[in-house]
């Protein structure tokens, strides 16, 4: 794909160095600093992990929540994803572009618009669900809904409905059928997606720390108190160890699922495989889902603008009004839109870098056909931005990479947890450029450089641009590597939201709310724009 | 001139292309005809230059161009399945080789308009390819490659995905075409019908290797061995007399005296008349004869019946 092996080499090492630097390099910090403070192998402070009871139960609890996390959203978003691929209503494509924005939503939008719910004077406050377990799984079961209907639903729109018809005819019935054809053919969509949702739901860092609660804690959130609050490093590196196991084996699984490809499966057209509801049953089927998706997904975000808008005294904007100032008797706090103008910022320059890293990364991998490239570009996004920011936090605050003080650290922390996002959403596209084209256009005179332009570079363009509102819209929301890097005086708009949600108050609370108005909205502009040019095509993430 | 000699294209140890010797003669039509994997579009693609691994020289009016990459060949080449640019449309595909060559706007103009009327889309510039038929979709892709005037048009089953009543019309149309312009053409397909029709010259390939040679109606009527006998639709027997003969299914009739005997296997209506297949009787047990039988002949065998069969007088007789 691309002319010389010398401008291949180039381009892979753009992303491999950045890695290299500021991942790898603040990675293997932590690692020693767990196992050998002092430059002494000490074990100590991981055998604390296995022997402590609280830390057991810590990782334990991690474990159990990221599992039942997973059931729940699988086994709610099932039926879903088949409902958005395989049947044709009017406002289809709209829904299935408003699912999608709930994942991408900044984490700190989604635990705000829960506590709004769930919390003293929201509307089920009276479940007194805030600070528990079930609050945390509600909330990833709207976090993660999308992943199952974009991957399984991806692929169960281009399944070729006459594989299951011919069960039928030959006497199955059609539950049967189901299970006979369509799941064999759906399982490693489900797999991959139920991995997806497990590794997310497991390193699940801002929906945790803010839904909760103090007694609530898992490997993720432990690392963040350790370090911020009881600058206890050696323990914080050890349970970083811990939790990078755990990933690194969760994704070796994740690899495995997703390259066995399983029975060859006859594609179709999206187009072909749809059709309108045509009994009750499948229109109340149809109905109950499209529900299911507006209460889940469109109630936690009413409740949180609905809210925002309602200061003490009636409904109002007193809370917008009141972003433009600090307030009196707070502590070292910024002006909230200060704080969104820092943010915006820090996401253009993370955008810039996510996308000229991440480019020359899909262009790697797409050159080669060895998959660990692939792998190791993903890496970033399974190991969880809290390692990345505590990484940088001991890494990069000494020779001979003294960044401390830099504004550029935050960029390049939010660009990395982008550049998984960035490589996946551009990579396959340019994978899939028929090699024939090029031949083409060769026949026809075109150079190597000019078929990269006259070819390669339109197909993938509409493809860079929906990569570059997810990393804009990313950057924008990442709160867990941010929290640990950012300066006080200079926070980001998802930090002055936590610090504000931790602040007791009405005031501090409504701020919070319109804050998290304005971060959503955002976010959602940005996904909803660019979601038009995504070249709809079998899932991939 | 196009020569090419011992080009030999070899993937993963299998030779799909072996030692292969061909001319084309300025404003000649050659076809290389064959079953699927005889390597034709290999041989293409080597010619081309699209085959890195492949050995062997390619020439231009005696210039060694082997060396030369295949942008600056000049050799236009029409894909089996078109491949045209999904994200221009018609008048940006066809228009893109003169935009290579750097032509003024106004030319690229004139000439992409006058290539779109010749072949026959007149005003169908801005048409996106995804709406095309299958037809139309033929004719940008020939469009595209006759638009840049290369020296030579290679041309990749030219007609390979369209339906019959189509085929055949654009057969007709393509030849007057290419007579008209006086394009030196090199095409490759499995069609026999294609092939007799457009070429000037056929070069029969199989398993990577040239079979026979030689101007249409001479292959047709003399095919030099038992291949190319079979695959033009030839009976190869030793039933009659010592040798090794090729005689055409409508070369065979049911005799009258005992001939050569064998069973009806088959019988397939074919309209204008019946087609049997005949295993013969020991010791030529081996051959099954392909023999046509006129509607109104007085008796219409059966599936195993018992037949006598002759050679018919007149009829065209090849030793091999």
């Amino acid at each position: 794909m691309i002319p010389s092996r010398a401008a291949r080499i180039a381009v892979a090492a753009v992303p491999i160095a950045f890695l290299a630097l500021f991942f790898v390099y603040p990675v293997a910090s932590i690692v020693g600093r767990g196992l050998a403070p002092d430059w002494r192998l000490d074990l100590d402070p991981l055998a604390r992990v296995v022997t402590d009871a609280s830390l057991r139960h810590i990782a334990w609890f991690t474990v159990w929540q990221a599992t039942l996390s997973t059931i729940l959203t699988v086994v709610i978003a099932l039926p879903g994803a088949f409902v958005l691929a395989r049947y044709r209503f009017r406002g289809r494509g709209i829904v299935h572009a408003l699912v999608t924005v709930p994942f991408v939503l900044p984490t700190v939008v989604v635990g705000s618009a829960f506590v709004a719910l769930l919390g003293d004077g929201g509307p089920l406050g009276a479940l007194g669900l805030d600070q528990t377990l079930g609050a945390i799984l509600i909330a990833h079961v709207f976090f993660n809904y999308a992943v199952v209907v974009r991957t399984v639903g991806g692929l169960w729109s281009h399944l070729d409905p006459r594989t299951e018809e011919a069960a039928r005819v030959l006497g199955a019935s059609r539950w049967r059928a189901f299970r006979a054809v369509t799941l064999p053919a759906l399982r490693p969509a489900i797999a991959a997606a139920a991995a997806i949702v497990f590794l997310f739901t497991f390193t699940s860092f801002g929906v945790i720390l803010i839904l909760g609660g103090p007694r609530t804690a898992t490997l993720e959130t432990e690392i963040y108190r350790q370090t911020a609050q009881l600058l206890n490093l050696p323990l914080a590196a050890a349970l970083t160890v811990v939790q990078l196991v755990a990933i690194i084996g969760l994704l070796f699984v994740t690899g495995r699922i997703e390259g066995r490809r399983g029975v060859s499966l006859r594609l179709r057209a999206a187009k072909e495989t749809s059709r309108r509801p045509s009994t009750a049953g499948a229109r109340s089927f149809l109905a109950a889902n499209l529900a299911v998706m507006a209460l889940l997904l469109g109630v936690p975000l009413l409740v949180l603008i609905e809210r925002s808008f309602h200061p003490p005294g009636g409904y109002g904007l007193g809370f917008y009004r009141a972003l433009g100032e600090v307030h009196a008797g707070s502590t070292s706090f910024v002006a909230p839109v200060d704080a969104i103008a820092n943010s915006v910022r820090f996401a253009f320059a993370a955008t810039v870098l996510a996308i000229a890293v991440g480019g020359c990364a899909a262009v790697a991998v797409a050159s080669t056909r060895r998959r660990w490239l692939d792998t190791a570009f993903a890496l970033p996004l399974g190991v969880s931005a809290v390692t990345v920011g505590f990484g940088f936090l001991i890494a990069l605050d000494h020779e001979p990479f003294d960044f401390r003080g830099s504004s550029w650290l935050i960029p390049v922390a939010q660009a990395l947890v982008a550049i998984p996002f960035v490589v996946r959403i551009m990579a396959p596209v340019l994978r899939a450029i028929d090699p024939r084209l090029r031949e083409a256009a060769s026949t026809l005179g075109a150079s190597p450089a000019r078929v990269w332009r006259e070819i390669d570079l339109p197909i993938v363009a509409r493809a860079a641009l929906v990569a570059t509102g997810f990393a804009f819209a990313i950057s924008l929301g990442e709160f867990g590597a941010t929290v640990f890097i950012v300066r006080p005086d200079a926070p980001t708009l998802p930090v002055l939201i936590y610090r504000l949600l931790g602040q007791p108050g009405p005031q501090n609370f409504g701020a919070a709310m319109a804050a998290s108005v304005i971060l959503m909205a955002l976010t959602a502009l940005v996904i909803l724009a660019v979601e038009r040019f995504r070249v709809g095509s079998i899932g991939t993430f | 001139m196009l020569q090419v000699d011992q080009i030999r294209v070899v993937y993963d140890g299998f030779v799909a292309v072996d030692a292969v010797d061909l001319t084309v003669g300025d404003g000649e039509i050659v076809c290389v005809l064959g079953p699927s994997g005889s390597g034709k579009s290999s041989l293409l693609r080597a010619i081309a230059g699209l085959e890195p691994g492949a050995t062997g020289r390619v020439s231009w009016d005696g210039v060694d161009i082997t060396r030369v990459p295949t942008h600056r060949r000049d050799f236009g080449l029409m894909f089996q399945d078109h491949a045209l640019f999904p994200h221009r449309d018609v008048e940006g595909n066809v228009a893109f080789g003169l935009r290579m060559q750097r032509l003024p706007r106004a030319e690229i103009d004139t000439r992409t308009r006058q290539t779109l009327d010749l072949v026959g889309l007149a005003g169908f510039e801005h048409r996106p390819i995804a709406e095309l038929s299958g037809g139309e979709q033929q004719r940008v892709a020939l469009a595209r490659a006759l638009a840049a005037q290369p020296r030579v048009l290679m041309l990749d089953e030219p007609l390979g995905a369209l339906d019959r009543a189509l085929r055949e019309r654009l057969v007709a149309e393509l030849r007057a075409l290419f007579v008209r312009l006086g394009l030196t053409i090199l095409f490759v397909t499995h069609d026999h019908d294609e092939a007799f029709a457009l070429a000037d010259r056929l070069v029969v390939m199989h398993d990577g290797r040239i079979e026979q040679t030689g101007v249409p109606t001479e292959v047709w009527r003399r095919p030099g061995n038992e291949f190319v006998a079979r695959f033009l639709g030839w009976n190869v027997t030793r039933a009659f007399g010592d040798h090794v003969l090729a005689v055409r299914p409508d070369g065979l009739r049911l005799a009258g005296d005992p001939g050569v005997g064998g069973v009806v296997r088959a019988r397939t209506f074919r309209r204008e008349h019946f087609l049997l297949d005949v295993r013969l009787d020991a010791p030529h047990h081996d051959e099954v004869l392909r023999v046509e039988v006129p509607l109104d002949a007085p008796r219409i065998p059966d599936v195993d019946d018992r037949v006598e069969l002759e050679i018919a007088p007149g009829a065209v007789v090849t030793r091999l």
